[in-house]
C-alpha cells in the first residue's frame, strides 16, 4: 500500500510534478477565490485562452513561454478592463470578441509553425510530468508574488468585491484594483498552464473555491479550504494518473470535480443531504435570508 | 457645513440630474424627496463618488468633499447588497475601518472592540460571529447602521432607509439618525417615505431631474412644493 505513493515518488520528474501542482494549487485556491466571488469564471476562461498566441510567440522566439503569456494575459486584462468601461459594448460581450479573436490569432500563428504541432497538445492539455527544475522555480517566484499582493491587499479586494459602492464612497481606486485582480488571475493561468493547459485551467482555478464555499461562510476559511481542496485534487490526480496512465491535467481536474460533488451532497449547510434532513425537521433551507429565530422581532421581514 | 454647488451627474449623453445647488450646516439631516427617475439616488451616488460628476462642487467645511478619510459613510438599500458573499457580521461593521487601518495594514483590537460595541449598542451585541444572510431584514439594517457609525463619518448616506422594516426598526433608525445629527454629522436621506420625512429631517432636498425645492422642513415642505415636486403623482395633496 505504501508503494503507491513511494514508488513513484522515486522519479525525479514525479517529485517535480508533485512540487508544481502543489504550488499551482495553492495560488489557484487561494486567487480563484476571488474569482468565484466576483463571477469572473468567464473573463478567467477567456484570459486562459488569449494567453495563446503569447505562448506561440514565445516558442518561436525560443523565449520561456510564461513571457509571452503573461504579456497577453495582461493585454487582456486591460483591454476587458477598458472595454468594460464603455457604455457600448456590454462586458459579456467584450470578453468574448478578445477571447475569441486572441485564440484565433494562436491558431494562425501555430499553423505557419510545421514543428510546433507536436508541442501542442501539451500545450492545451498541459504537461505537468515534463517540467523542469527551471519551471518549478518560476513558478514558485510568480507564485509566491501572487499569493503576496493577494494578502497584502486583501481588506481592499474583499470590500471591493462585497461592496463597491462603499469602495468608492471610500475613495479608493476601484478600476485600479479590478484591473490589479485581473492581472494576479492571468499570472495564475500563466503558472498553471503546464499543469493542466489552457482548456482545464479553469477548473483549477473555480472548483476548488466553489467546494470550498459549500463548506464555510467565512471568507477566511474558505481561502484555506479551497487551497487544500486545490492540492489534494492536484496531487491525488497526479498519483492516479501514474498509477492509471492517464493524461495528468484531465485526471486532476476530475479529482477536484469529485471532492466539489463530495461537498455537494454532504457539505454540513449547503448540502443536500443536510438540506433535505432540515426539510424533514420542517425547516427550510436555514441558511439564506432566514432570521435568526430567537432575535427576530415579530412581523419582521 | 456641506455645500452642493452647480452640481450635474449621470451617465452617458443625457444627465440625469443638473444644476443642484444647496448648502446645509453640520448635523442637519436633509430628506431628499422626488418622483422615482427624479434623481434622488443620482444625487446620493454623485456625492458617495460612484457615479462621475459632469460638473459642480461639493465641499465639506469649506474645502473640496475628501473621501479617503473614511469621512463619508454610505448605507445601501437591502437588494444592492449581495447576501452570499462569505462574511459576518462583524466582517461587515469592521468594513467601516478600513481606511482609518490604511493601505496593506491589518485592523488591531481597537477596531474589533468598536465594532462590537457598534453592534451591541444597535441591539445586536453577541452575533456578530454570524453569517449575514441569517439576521432579518431590519437586523441587516442595523449591520450597515454599525457599520456606518464606526467609520466615524462627517456625511452619511442612507438610501430608502425606510422601506421594508418594522416599527422597531424603524425606532433604532431613529435614534442613530438623532445621533448622528447631535454629533454633527450631516445626513442625506434618499426616501419616499413623506411621513418620514415630516418626522425626521431638519431640510428637504426636492428633486425632479433638477432642484424644485430647498430648505427646513418646516417651512419649505409643504403642498405647494410636493405639488410642484411630483407634479400629478401625488393624490394626497391634489
Amino acid at each position: 500500500m505504501p508503494g503507491l505513493i513511494s514508488e513513484p515518488l522515486g522519479y525525479a520528474f514525479m517529485q517535480r510534478a508533485l512540487l508544481e501542482i502543489v504550488i499551482v494549487g495553492t495560488v489557484c485556491g487561494l486567487v480563484g477565490c476571488f474569482v468565484v466571488l466576483r463571477g469572473l469564471a468567464f473573463i478567467g476562461d477567456a484570459l486562459a485562452h488569449t494567453v495563446f498566441p503569447g505562448v506561440v510567440l514565445s516558442y518561436i522566439a525560443g523565449r520561456s513561454i510564461m513571457i509571452g503569456a503573461f504579456a497577453f494575459g495582461a493585454l487582456t486584462a486591460l483591454g476587458i478592463g477598458l472595454l468594460s468601461r464603455s457604455r457600448r459594448v456590454s462586458a459579456d460581450s467584450a470578453v468574448g470578441v478578445l477571447f475569441a479573436a486572441f485564440f484565433a490569432l494562436g491558431v494562425v500563428l501555430i499553423s505557419r509553425q510545421a514543428g510546433f504541432k507536436k508541442d501542442l497538445g501539451s500545450l492545451l492539455f498541459g504537461n505537468v510530468l515534463g517540467v523542469s527544475r527551471e519551471d518549478v522555480m518560476a513558478t514558485l517566484i510568480i507564485a509566491l508574488i501572487v499569493i503576496a499582493i493577494l494578502f497584502l491587499l486583501l481588506k481592499e479586494f474583499t470590500l471591493v468585491a462585497f461592496d463597491s459602492t462603499m469602495a468608492r464612497s471610500l475613495g479608493y481606486p476601484v478600476f485600479a484594483l479590478d484591473l490589479l485582480l485581473l492581472l494576479l488571475v492571468a499570472a495564475t493561468i500563466v503558472v498553471s498552464l503546464q499543469t493542466v493547459g489552457n482548456i482545464l485551467i479553469l477548473a483549477l482555478i473555480v472548483t476548488p473555491p466553489a467546494t470550498a464555499r459549500l463548506l464555510t461562510d467565512r471568507l477566511g476559511r474558505m481561502m484555506a479550504l479551497s487551497t487544500l481542496v486545490s492540492i489534494i485534487a492536484g496531487v491525488s490526480g497526479l498519483l492516479v494518473s501514474y498509477h492509471a496512465d492517464t493524461a495528468a491535467g484531465g485526471t486532476i481536474v476530475l479529482s477536484a470535480t469529485a471532492l466539489f460533488l463530495l461537498a455537494l451532497v454532504l457539505a454540513p449547510n449547503h448540502g443536500l443531504v443536510s438540506s433535505y434532513l432540515q426539510r424533514r425537521r420542517g425547516y427550510h433551507h436555514v441558511h439564506h435570508y432566514h432570521p435568526i429565530d430567537e432575535l427576530a422581532p415579530p412581523g419582521d421581514q | 457645513m456641506l455645500e452642493v454647488e452647480g452640481l450635474s451627474a449621470g451617465y452617458g449623453l443625457t444627465f440625469h440630474l443638473g444644476g443642484i445647488s444647496f448648502s446645509v450646516e453640520a448635523g442637519s439631516v436633509v430628506g431628499v424627496i422626488g418622483p422615482n427617475g427624479g434623481g434622488k439616488s443620482t444625487l446620493l451616488k454623485a456625492v458617495a463618488g460612484v457615479i462621475p460628476m459632469r460638473g459642480g462642487a461639493i465641499r465639506l467645511g469649506g474645502r473640496p468633499l475628501q473621501r479617503r478619510d473614511g469621512g463619508l459613510a454610505f448605507v445601501p438599500q437591502r437588494e444592492e447588497v449581495n447576501w452570499d458573499f462569505p462574511v459576518t457580521a462583524n466582517d461587515v461593521v469592521l468594513m467601516g475601518r478600513y481606511r482609518q487601518a490604511g493601505w496593506i495594514r491589518r485592523l488591531d483590537g481597537a477596531d474589533r472592540r468598536r465594532a462590537a460595541e457598534a453592534l451591541e449598542r444597535l441591539g445586536l451585541a453577541g452575533t456578530g460571529h454570524r453569517h449575514i444572510s441569517q439576521f432579518s431584514g431590519g437586523q441587516q439594517q442595523r449591520i450597515f447602521l454599525a457599520r456606518a457609525i464606526v467609520q466615524e463619518p462627517r456625511v452619511v448616506l442612507l438610501d430608502e432607509p425606510f422601506t421594508g422594516i418594522d416599527q422597531e426598526n424603524r425606532e433604532v433608525l431613529h435614534e442613530v439618525i438623532a445621533g448622528f445629527a447631535r454629533q454633527g454629522v450631516t445626513v442625506l436621506m434618499a426616501t419616499h417615505d413623506l411621513d418620514e420625512v415630516a418626522a425626521t429631517t431638519t431640510h428637504v432636498c426636492c428633486l425632479a431631474g433638477r432642484l424644485v425645492a430647498f430648505g427646513p422642513t418646516a417651512s419649505a415642505y409643504n403642498p405647494e412644493t410636493l405639488r410642484a415636486t411630483f407634479g400629478g403623482q401625488l393624490a394626497v395633496f391634489a
